[in-house]
């Protein structure tokens, strides 16, 4: 006989008995969500009977950031007890905000532990906010007490930026006295530059070899102060060059600089009454990339072989690669930037270099117009000031480590 | 017209950079010119390429001098565009796994690096010259360079450890960079900062305009 499968719930009651106990175990069972809510208590954690919950951070200070343009508040606390100390389980801080002190908080960001500061810079103008920070670790989250009320506000002056506004005052309007002084023929004395002294000299020996002029008005584009000098340092080159019907190449890494510089030659060659003679392809584009523009300027040294290299302008790392091979092919060169770290590359390789001021001062100095000349001068009240200053700093320190007076204090709020 | 509309505009847009620095308000002003800025070199790239083709299918027509370089310049121009506009993944060059990658990694940035490396052999050569001594000038240079250079490696301090610690090789070169240097940059820094408000100055008046082809 073939012993048949017996149904587990053979009898009704025992199927009532089992849906009985399921129920029981249901209804014991907690729920996760309720767990995770209680643990949220203002200014203190919730004790647990397996990992505290981390300490709340304190001292929440919300205000307004200075000298800005309005809609942004900086948020300040101290970092929780159990952040880099303590349990060490904090992973991250939450940063909570409300119009209304006691409830409504958005999430609005997050930092990283360790940090015990943020900035909103979402809000709106004249509205009063309360912030909250969440820290949040592995063993659950912690609420801070709500901040003060900040709101943010338009500031129509830097103030952080007074100091410089007065330093600027002052030097302008020297720069426009003297200016003014030089319209009423007064006699101004600028001293010789050796690097822009030389720059007649440079055009002439390239003549009598009968050999190119190479202009390279820096890897920058046209909004670089320098890349302007040079480019204006350019234009009397190029008159020079179309004087003497000397060859003229300006190869450059940026478009804009192409188009300028083809009109500064193009009127430079009109003015010297030699307009037949200008090309557009004297000025022609390669390459935005430095290091390919600097290959490609290596190998037209290298195969051309000028006689007189000019570097104006802004430049970087290909400074020395540059100066050093048109150095290897004996062409003469009259360097310029005002990037302090590739002056002495320069200055190494050159036989000329006009060092930060100096490119500046090309202009007026080459076109002797007594406006620009007295735009030099003014230069000179500013480096009075920057004297001044100096002498008064090192006075003040020297009297505080003599005297063991508090000065520095003092230089420093000045300084 | 031709010359005082670009004046004009300089004049505008340098006084409200100038004045957008202390008003904050105004920063939006700044950035929004210089984003212009941004879009107008960015189609100005245009002029570049297109006047780079030129004068290189030139000289390739012409058969004039180094022609053959017209070629490489122009096959280059290619090989690295072409894959740059259809095979980039559309969205960034760092897009690993495609052939603008590829070309990007293996071939562009080797090149790259190749050419900041040449730096060890110029700066060589360069302080050979720059170190000679000529004058009295060049021999403190010489000086100055030797005692930073040893200052700044293990043997410097070692060979001279039998001196008080603030006078050996390492601290000789901690202060040429903090006193003598520093004061010199400085120096550099302060002019260049006055050389480029008048500089500044003189364009926004309309007194400096070689750059627009004037005197």
């Amino acid at each position: 006989m073939i012993k048949t499968h017996t149904p587990f719930f053979e009898s009704k009651s025992t199927f009532f008995f089992l849906i009985f106990l399921l129920a029981i175990l249901f209804l014991l069972t907690p729920f996760p969500v309720e767990a995770q809510e209680t643990s949220e208590v203002e200014g203190e954690p919730v004790e647990e009977a397996e990992a505290p919950l981390p300490a709340p951070p304190a001292n929440v200070t919300a205000k307004d950031i200075p000298n800005d343009k309005g809609g942004a508040i900086t948020i300040s606390w101290e970092k929780s007890a159990d952040d880099g100390e303590g349990a060490n389980n904090v992973t991250e801080y939450e940063i909570l905000r409300s119009t209304n002190r006691d409830e409504g908080y958005e999430h609005i960001g997050n930092t990283a532990p360790g940090a015990t500061s943020f900035s909103d810079s979402d809000t709106k103008n004249k509205v009063r906010y309360f912030y909250k920070i969440k820290v949040i670790s592995l063993a659950g989250t912690s609420l801070s007490l709500p901040s003060n009320p900040a709101f943010s506000k338009v500031q129509w002056f830097d103030l952080s930026r007074l100091t410089l506004f007065i330093l600027a005052l002052i030097i302008g309007f020297a720069i426009f006295y003297f200016i003014n002084s030089a319209k009423t023929g007064k006699e101004l004395f600028i001293r010789k530059i050796a690097g822009l002294e030389a720059v007649d000299d440079a055009v002439g020996r390239a003549t009598e070899m009968g050999r190119k002029i190479i202009f390279i008005p820096g890897i920058m584009d046209m909004d670089s102060m320098q890349t302007i000098a040079g480019v204006t340092i350019l234009g009397r080159v190029a008159k020079l060059a179309a004087e003497y019907e000397t060859k003229l190449e300006v190869p450059v890494s940026r478009s804009l600089v192409m188009v300028t510089c083809r009109e500064t030659v193009k009127e430079a060659y009109l003015n010297a009454g030699r307009p037949d003679a200008y090309n557009d392809n004297m000025v022609y584009y390669l390459t935005d990339d430095q290091f390919g523009y600097a290959a490609a300027l290596d190998g037209l040294f290298i195969r051309e072989k000028p006689a007189v290299v000019f570097l104006q302008g802004q430049f970087y790392a290909e400074s020395l690669i540059l100066a050093e091979t048109a150095n290897s092919i004996g062409a003469i060169q009259i360097a310029g930037t005002a990037m302090p770290s590739q002056l002495p590359f320069f200055v190494a390789c050159c036989d000329y270099t006009l060092i930060g001021e100096e490119l500046f001062a090309a202009s007026a100095y080459l076109s002797k117009d007594p406006k620009l000349l007295g735009s030099l001068k003014g230069q000179d009240v500013g480096k009075f000031i920057f004297l001044l200053v100096i002498f008064a700093g090192v006075v003040l320190l020297t009297l505080n480590s003599v005297f063991g007076w508090n000065l520095p204090n003092l230089a420093e709020k000045l300084f | 017209m031709r010359r005082e509309v670009p004046l004009v505009l300089t004049a505008m847009v340098g006084l409200t950079m100038i004045i957008a620095h202390f008003i904050p308000p105004l920063n939006i002003l700044k950035d929004m010119f210089e984003d212009w800025f941004f879009i107008i070199a960015a189609f100005a790239i245009y002029l570049g390429v297109l006047n780079l083709l030129r004068i290189n299918a030139d000289k390739i027509y012409k058969k004039q001098r180094d022609w053959p370089f017209g070629i490489v310049v122009i096959l280059g121009f290619l090989v690295i565009t072409i894959p740059g506009l259809f095979f980039s993944g559309g969205r960034s060059f760092s897009e690993v796994g495609t052939p603008f990658y590829y070309l990007y990694i293996h071939v562009y940035y080797p090149l790259s690096a190749t050419m900041f490396a040449l730096l060890a052999f110029f700066v060589a050569s360069a302080s050979y010259r720059a170190f000679r001594a000529r004058n009295v000038e060049a021999t403190m240079l010489l000086v100055a360079a030797f005692v930073l250079m040893l200052g700044r490696v293990p043997i410097g301090d070692w060979i001279t450890v039998w001196l008080p610690e603030g006078y050996r090789l390492g601290n000789a070169a901690d202060w040429i960079m903090d006193f003598p240097q520093t004061a010199g940059q400085r120096a550099i820094m302060i002019g260049i900062a006055l050389g480029l408000v008048s500089s500044a100055l003189r364009v926004i008046l309309g007194l400096e305009r070689t750059y627009m082809g004037g005197d």
